[in-house]
């Protein structure tokens, strides 16, 4: 059987991740982050990315805009190749693609004022004109349900978490970018505020028509914004496929533990007994064949002896695994 | 509830002075527990959660203000000297943090950590408090807890540093036990598992727990009541089922909404709750959710509601438009 690539419905790809390697080299040790992941997002997709906390998702995220090069593999954005980019070139090219990050407070210089940080980059890109870059600022905060009159000239520590997210949001906008990733951006927020972020990132996407790739541990916000999910086990793609199908029949054992692991505020549905055995293994020695096996109760003899491809298990649903939950094994 | 509450706050208020005024931190609160029980303790960043638990463990600011009485087993922990109290917490009296990383000594190791509670308290000597530790590791669940009495804190994932944080507050026995948020730093499937653990060895020890936390998913299927903070107070207090059954207060059933569900399709909008909680320095005379609360009336912005019994036991709530009452909003 040819390995396939993860499809989504559209063909029209925006982001496709061919491969990726991402390694850290710790002492005379190598940190396995992202091995051999292919994705493809299509224009005006939401891609989900899930997985717990050193599973490789920020990494993905980082290497796709090349804050990170990666050690093999190709990363396409309209066609082009951002691995082989470089100085100038990938500069203009990382105007289409802009990131929000989870900590907003932390990601704004406490220093600057509001207005200044917004048109940062638009001077970077070469927006001369003073008056348009006003006029652009004080549209996008606007946008993002600020008052530009009161927040231009305020510091970022006069605002709260949320407030600050909204600014970071309208500087990913201020460029008119086409993809945005976003990583845990709520997961730092409150969540009467998380609602409004999200809430806020459909509407922005709907408006600026924006593709985007959103990274976070949690599923249940994962699932509420995205059209596909993918899930990431130390270093490796372990299930991708479309949002509701994929809750509603997980074929990776993985994807099963991490959605009955979600507590359900409703008192009547009664916690299931954690069977996760065990916790993550170092991603500086992962184990053989398929990475999930030492805390999977389906695994046998064949997972660790063969890596297992991403497969197609149902329509539009790939899983990695030599015993999918659903799907003939 | 049954039987004499084992804690009981009573109009407990903790104001703290800051270079922008008195901020009321904690704001007039009644609680109790009872041995055996679990009572939840929900709110968002800001809402006096972490302030009340550290009222009841006296463990507050030096310069915060604390009035009112925090009575535990027939004491008045308020009034208690250090040394007394000293001797109570650890003891009878035990907490678990959120960052275990913070909470550990990072230069001794667990063993150390361990023995030396279990000493000081229980008086063992040498062998029979490292017998006791093996055994206490080995409880929460961590595998080789012989070899890991010589670890340190950074040797361990975060989920097995909780579990020692566990282990550690589970050492003497303890009648009540804190858990402040105690897997907000640990992923989903780690946060499941201590969860259960913690379950678990409550129901064996009959001890009583306070779990506070800003998810109300991590409180629905483990507490017996549910206590909901907003800025300060408690605004509601319900056995779980009646909370999220028969919720009373607006700001209940606007945070339930505001969670994404899993069982919701994608490309939802959320119900999200407009504006932000009031600053704790500048209190409203009225409700403080009033100014995001989609059912406030004029009463509601000139008056602070009381907290008042609804008609199940138990069950009380601070609100002039209750849901599903004919003063409040039918829904």
């Amino acid at each position: 059987m040819m390995p396939s690539v993860p499809q989504s419905v559209s063909s029209d790809f925006l982001l496709r991740v061919k491969n990726l390697v991402v390694e850290y080299p710790l002492g005379n040790k190598t940190v396995h982050a992202v091995s051999d992941v292919s994705l493809d997002i299509a224009r005006g997709e939401t891609l989900g990315l899930v997985g717990e906390s050193g599973c490789g998702k920020s990494t993905l995220g980082r290497a796709v805009m090349q804050l990170r090069r990666p050690v093999s593999g190709k990363v396409l954005f309209d066609g082009q190749d951002l691995t082989t980019m470089q100085g100038d070139t990938l500069r203009r090219m990382r105007r289409r693609v802009q990131l929000i990050f989870q900590d907003p407070i932390a990601s704004l210089n406490p220093r600057r004022r509001i207005g200044d940080i917004i048109a940062e980059p638009l001077i970077i890109s070469g927006v001369k004109d003073s008056k348009k870059r006003e006029q652009l600022v004080h549209d996008v905060l606007a946008a993002v349900g600020l008052d530009p009159q009161l927040v231009i000239g305020r510091l970022p520590h006069e605002f709260s978490g949320g407030q600050c997210q909204r600014i970071c949001i309208a500087r990913a906008l201020v460029l008119n970018p086409e993809f945005i990733i976003c990583d845990e951006p709520v997961s730092a927020l409150d969540v009467s505020i998380r609602a409004q972020i999200l809430n806020l990132l459909e509407e922005m996407k709907a408006r600026y028509g924006l593709t985007l790739l959103f990274i976070a541990h949690d599923l249940a916000v994962v699932k509420a914004v995205s059209d596909r999910v993918a899930v990431m086990y130390l270093g490796r793609l372990c299930e991708v496929g479309p949002s509701e199908q994929l809750f509603a029949q997980p074929a990776h054992p993985y994807t099963a533990l991490l959605i009955e692991a979600i507590p359900v505020p409703d008192p009547d549905v009664r916690p299931a007994e954690s069977v996760a055995v065990g916790e993550p293994p170092s991603p500086i020695a992962p184990p053989s064949g398929c990475r999930f096996r030492t805390r999977c109760p389906r695994a046998d003899q064949r997972c660790s002896d063969e890596v297992p491809e991403l497969r197609e298990v149902a329509p539009a649903q790939f899983a990695a695994c030599h015993h999918p939950l659903i799907g003939a094994a | 509830m049954t039987g004499p509450a084992l804690l009981s706050v009573e109009d407990v208020s903790v104001n703290l002075p800051t270079p922008r005024g008195n901020l009321r931190a904690v704001d007039r609160v009644d609680l109790s527990v009872g041995a055996g029980r679990t009572l939840g303790i929900v709110g968002e960043s800001g809402c006096g959660k972490t302030m009340l638990s550290r009222a009841i463990l006296q463990l507050l600011p030096k310069k915060a203000m604390l009035s009112g009485r925090v009575m535990f087993d027939g004491e008045d922990l308020v009034r208690l000297d250090r040394e007394r109290l000293r001797k109570l917490r650890g003891r009878s009296l035990a907490v678990v943090f959120q960052d275990p990383m913070t909470s550990l000594n990072p230069v001794l190791t667990i063993g150390t950590q361990l023995i030396e509670t279990l000493q000081e308290h229980l008086e063992l000597d040498g062998v029979a408090a490292k017998m006791r530790s093996i055994e206490l590791l080995a409880a929460v669940g961590i595998p080789a807890p012989e070899q890991r009495l010589a670890q340190y804190p950074h040797q361990l994932s975060g989920g097995m540093r909780q579990r020692v944080a566990i282990a550690i507050a589970l050492s003497c026995e303890p009648k009540l036990l804190i858990a402040d948020e105690p897997t907000t730093a640990l992923d989903v499937t780690i946060q499941a598992q201590i969860l259960d653990l913690l379950a678990r060895e409550q129901r064996r020890r009959h001890m009583a727990m306070i779990i506070i936390t800003h998810d109300l998913g991590v409180v629905a299927g483990r507490t017996d009541e549910v206590a909901v903070m907003y800025a300060g107070r408690v605004v509601e207090r319900a056995p779980t089922p009646d909370l999220f059954k028969k919720m009373r207060m607006p700001y209940t059933e606007a945070l339930l909404a505001a969670i994404p569900k899993i069982d919701a399709k994608p490309h939802t909008p959320l119900p999200a709750i407009s504006g932000r909680p009031p600053d704790p320095t500048r209190p409203l005379k009225g409700c403080s959710f009033s100014p995001r609360c989609k059912y406030a009336w004029a009463q509601c912005q000139i008056e602070k509601p009381r907290l008042e019994d609804a008609d199940s036991p138990g069950h009380q709530y601070a609100c002039f438009r209750p849901l599903n009452t004919t003063a409040g909003a039918l829904t």
